[in-house]
């Protein structure tokens, strides 16, 4: 197996960083491709950009700020928010990202992971489902779907989902640790690799989701201070993490 | 140097272009005149084989591996070399190099994340598919991870996005374009 992966995540509004808590009350970060930059540097294994406000307002990644970002990265970068169709996966992979994340538009019509699977191969699409008390939540969490999480990572993957980024509501933004139950039943249920999110506050937390899951994603802890991650790779180290 | 990216409608091609850019080579548009051709990598092999058959890299590709003119296959492009992949149920290669892609059938599939090569560094991998070729040089995980035959060179792994790495990969592969 590939070493674990730490992955830094900007979520993305009004061409700025930013986090809230529990998808709420989000605060300004800072600059998408400093900080883009400022984690690649620090040895970042992947960069995830995450356009949070391209669904509910009804138009597609922001392309542009893709391109300034991705000039800057010699690191994987998946970009997500907005994809609805082949064509808008298309122009992201031509702005320089290496794999689509899809949400909203996969739910309302799961027939468009295999359409992008059969152009772009299953290991450039990652199924991002966010998840509530069990139950997964659309459009930014702010719908319900009614499916749950586990039926719906092993119905993403049969249609042809190569990585699931699995974002625990309930945990995103509290620091208090990731939603560990919840990972390892949707890890357990499926083949493709899993990205846990939501909820990392110290080097334990990661530690912890890193041993059901296969990457663990990383925003509140790093963004106040980007050099963390290196420090923060040490730290797993020594709780015998094998982190690149 | 002068470098061609053979693009077939759904490859990284932004990401190898900058790769090759920060190292100072002129991305040119020019398959066959180029002095390195590369073949990226994202892709379903049926979907990639008839976008470069579209644009006719495949003719160019031949072309230059008969002049014995450096091609590199990165990923998919390592896999589309070949004779035949096992992928989207069975399609013909370029058949560039002996050998052909099967399906990955140990750990998560797709494979991905940074493993070490050989004995030396680590870099990224995310396939679902690997050459089985006696063309192999190195492998990582068991899995084959770099092969080389006559003038072409693949890499199973992504070295422009490899970070430090991977750049150093991209430029032993240019400097063995000038010997």
């Amino acid at each position: 197996m590939p070493l674990p992966r730490l992955i830094p995540c900007l979520d993305v509004a009004g061409g700025r960083v930013v986090k809230g808590v529990r998808f709420r009350g989000m605060r300004d970060i800072g600059d998408p491709v400093a900080l883009g930059e400022a984690y690649s540097d620090a040895g970042a294994d992947e960069l995830v950009f995450l356009d949070v406000e391209a669904t509910i307002a009804g138009r597609g990644t922001l392309v542009e700020l893709v391109k300034h970002v991705a000039e800057r990265l010699a690191i994987p970068f998946t970009v997500g928010g907005g994809v609805r169709s082949y064509a808008d996966a298309e122009e992201l992979l031509a702005a320089g990202a290496d794999k689509v994340g899809v949400n909203s538009a996969a739910l309302a019509r799961p027939e468009l992971l295999t359409e992008l699977a059969e152009h772009l191969g299953s290991q450039a699409v990652v199924v991002a489902i966010d998840v509530e008390g069990g139950h997964v939540r659309s459009r930014a969490g702010t719908m319900e779907t009614g499916r749950d999480a586990v039926g719906w990572a092993r119905e993403a993957q049969e249609r042809g989902a190569g990585e699931i980024l699995l974002t625990s509501i309930d945990a995103d933004g509290t620091r208090a640790g990731y939603d560990l139950e919840l990972t390892a039943a949707v890890a357990g249920a499926v083949d493709v690799p899993v990205i846990a999110s939501g909820g990392a506050g110290n080097a334990q937390h990661v530690a912890d989701a890193l041993g059901v899951a296969q990457a663990a994603l990383l925003a509140s802890i790093l963004h106040e201070d980007p050099a963390r991650l290196q420090s923060l790779r040490c730290e797993l180290r020594e709780l015998g993490v094998a982190v690149r | 140097m002068r470098v061609a990216i053979c693009e077939y409608g759904a490859g990284n091609v932004r990401s190898v272009s900058l790769a090759f850019e920060r190292l100072g080579a002129e991305v040119v548009p020019d398959v066959l005149g180029a002095d390195l051709a590369v073949l990226p990598g994202v892709g379903s092999a049926r979907a990639a084989m008839a976008g470069l058959r579209a644009r006719g890299h495949d003719v160019a590709l031949r072309e230059r591996i008969a002049d014995e003119r450096p091609v590199l296959g990165i990923c998919l492009g390592l896999q589309l070399a070949l004779e035949e992949s096992a992928e989207d149920g069975g399609v013909p290669g370029l058949g560039l190099v002996a050998g052909r892609a099967v399906r990955l059938d140990a750990g998560r599939v797709p494979r991905i994340g940074w493993a070490q090569v050989g004995d030396s560094d680590t870099y990224y991998f995310a396939h679902s598919y690997a050459a089985h070729t006696p063309a192999a040089t190195a492998w990582s995980e068991g899995v084959v991870a770099e092969v080389r035959s006559g003038s072409f060179i693949g890499c199973q792994f992504h070295p422009e996005k490899s970070g430090a790495a991977g750049a150093r990969y991209l430029e032993e592969v240019l400097c063995l374009c000038l010997v």
